[in-house]
């Protein structure tokens, strides 16, 4: 049995605002094991960022609770990544300054940790980059430093929120092949949050569909493909004969009606 | 793209870039000579009053007079300090307030329709009111110049302050950070072309206190010198003044315009 690294129980979330009360989120329970990528998929509206930002205990659950490898998370104790969206670097830093931004606000930098960033930069094919601002980098490239900020704070988990989603179709694909191949190289545990039902499957161990909101748990799929070839990165993924089920499963699962 | 491995092409798509802009320097200057010799003319042959116009070499003469006796740099001096010390004092109070505002979400509700109000009040009112309470003297003058742009700072400040991106804040939180420390790191830089802006308005709204300050009391600025010029009609020292005022006014603009310059490598 592998170790849970995230447990979540029974949250629920309700807003309050003058015009009511919206329930979000109704009772969701999910346990996330060391190594593997999780999946949300769900009807947009659905209380996916809510639930992100719950998990990262950025906002707190109207009830329940959210344990990262047995602790309570809380502002002091909390150790996670975050991707988001867009790539948030800071304009005004070069691509060194901000992959050591997490570092610089939690007061841990040291020289070490330059050398770290400097080589996890090269690893990752920005060896050119280092001193160069974000303007001058590819949306892709750009999504890469993100992760490469991510990484170095070696957060016990992270938080994809649709990390691609910003990105052509071309470089989408690219770089959730690359940032997939990291994530699995490096024995990542993450929750990816994605509108794309393929991004899903190609990237994802198991997949959690939400039903529209209030939202509840509706179903969790085992993704289990064949890689041609052993080519197990997601874009080979993408060419198992089983891929086509999963899409058509979860499809109907979504219940889309435009 | 180095010079020797360039195409003709991209030569000749240079030199005519450089002639363009040549022509539109030359012209540039052109417009202001043949106005200032049409001037001239005009007055020469008696097609304009004079009296009320003054004209081109007699406004010369006076500013070779007043600068010969060290009259004009008093006055230019003081204006000037005065001006750069309510355009700092404007600029630095109001950035304060506004990280205030940006700070306490409750105080930013309580102040804003105060500062929706004397947004759209002309501060030029106040300014007897606050020249009887201040003093009738350079203190006077410069709070009235921190008056007419201590709110607009306040107001550009703050609104940049709060259009960061949510997600970017909702990043440095999930590093841990402090208040200050999104202040600093994100809120702050993010604003400095909002800041760059808010120092070019600033630099006219100063001079527009300083100017008014003058008008109402004082001994000696370039708002002396045309207050004085137009109460005895010697239009030629009004004439001049402004054309001072013009001048600095460029000069102090263009400095701003280095500094961006310095923050513009992102």
């Amino acid at each position: 049995m592998k170790n849970v690294v995230v447990e979540i129980n029974n949250i629920a979330m309700t807003y309050h605002s003058l015009e009511g009360e919206t329930e979000a989120i109704r009772n969701i329970d999910l346990d996330i094991y060391e190594g593997e990528i999780v999946g949300i998929v769900g009807p947009s509206g659905c209380g996916k960022s809510t639930l992100l930002s719950i998990i990262a205990g950025l906002i707190k659950p109207t009830s329940g609770t959210v344990l990262i490898k047995g602790q309570k998370v809380s502002k002091s104790n909390r150790n996670i990544g975050y991707m988001f969206q867009k790539d948030q670097l800071l304009e005004w830093r070069n691509i060194l300054q901000n992959v050591v931004l997490g570092l610089e606000i939690q007061g841990k930098l040291s020289s070490q940790h330059y050398e770290k960033a400097k080589n996890l930069l090269n690893n990752y094919g920005l060896g050119d980059f280092i001193y160069s601002y974000p303007s001058q980098l590819s949306g892709g490239m750009r999504q890469r430093v993100a992760l490469i900020r991510t990484l170095i704070l070696e957060p016990d988990f992270l938080l994809l929120d649709e990390p691609f989603s910003a990105l052509d179709y071309q470089t989408r694909l690219a770089i959730a092949d690359e940032i997939g191949v990291i994530l699995k190289r490096e024995g990542k545990t993450a929750l990816l949050v994605t509108h794309d039902i393929a991004e899903a499957i190609s990237l994802c161990d198991r997949i959690v569909i939400l039903s529209k909101r209030p939202a509840i748990v509706k179903e969790i799929i085992d993704i289990e493909l064949t890689c041609p070839e052993g080519r197990c990165t997601p874009l080979g993924r993408r060419e198992a004969p089983e891929f086509r089920f999963y899409f058509n499963k979860i499809w109907k699962e979504l219940d889309i009606h435009v | 793209m180095s010079k020797n491995n360039m195409s003709k092409e991209h030569k000749n798509y240079l030199t005519s870039i450089k002639k363009r802009n040549k022509t539109i320097l030359i012209t540039q200057i052109a417009v202001l000579i043949l106005g200032l010799i049409l001037w001239e003319i005009a007055a020469h042959f008696k097609w304009i009053d004079t009296f009320l116009t003054s004209y081109p070499s007699q406004i010369w003469r006076l500013f070779i007079n007043y600068t010969k006796n060290g009259n004009l740099f008093h006055h230019i001096g003081i204006s000037v300090f005065e001006t750069v010390i309510g355009f700092m004092g404007g600029t630095l109070l109001g950035f304060v307030v506004a990280i205030g505002l940006w700070w306490s979400k409750f105080w930013a509700r309580v102040f804003d329709p105060y500062l929706v109000m004397l947004n759209s009040l002309p501060k030029t009112a106040l300014a007897p009111i606050i020249i009887i309470w201040v003093g009738a003297g350079y203190s006077g003058i410069i709070v009235t110049a921190i008056s007419v742009s201590i709110i607009v700072t306040i107001m550009n400040m703050y609104e940049s302050f709060v259009s960061v991106d949510e997600d970017l804040i909702k990043l440095l939180n999930t590093f841990g950070a402090t208040k200050f420390q999104i202040l600093k790191k994100v809120v702050l830089p993010s604003s400095i072309p909002a800041l760059i802006n808010t120092l070019k308005i600033n630099i006219g709204l100063s001079w527009v206190g300083v100017i008014v300050g003058e008008f109402l009391v004082s001994k000696a600025g370039i708002g002396y010198l045309i207050v004085y010029g137009g109460q005895v009609f010697k239009l030629d020292l009004v004439m001049m003044s402004v054309f001072i005022l013009a001048i600095i006014s460029v000069l102090m603009y263009r400095i701003v315009a280095i500094i961006e310059n310095k923050f513009n490598r992102w």
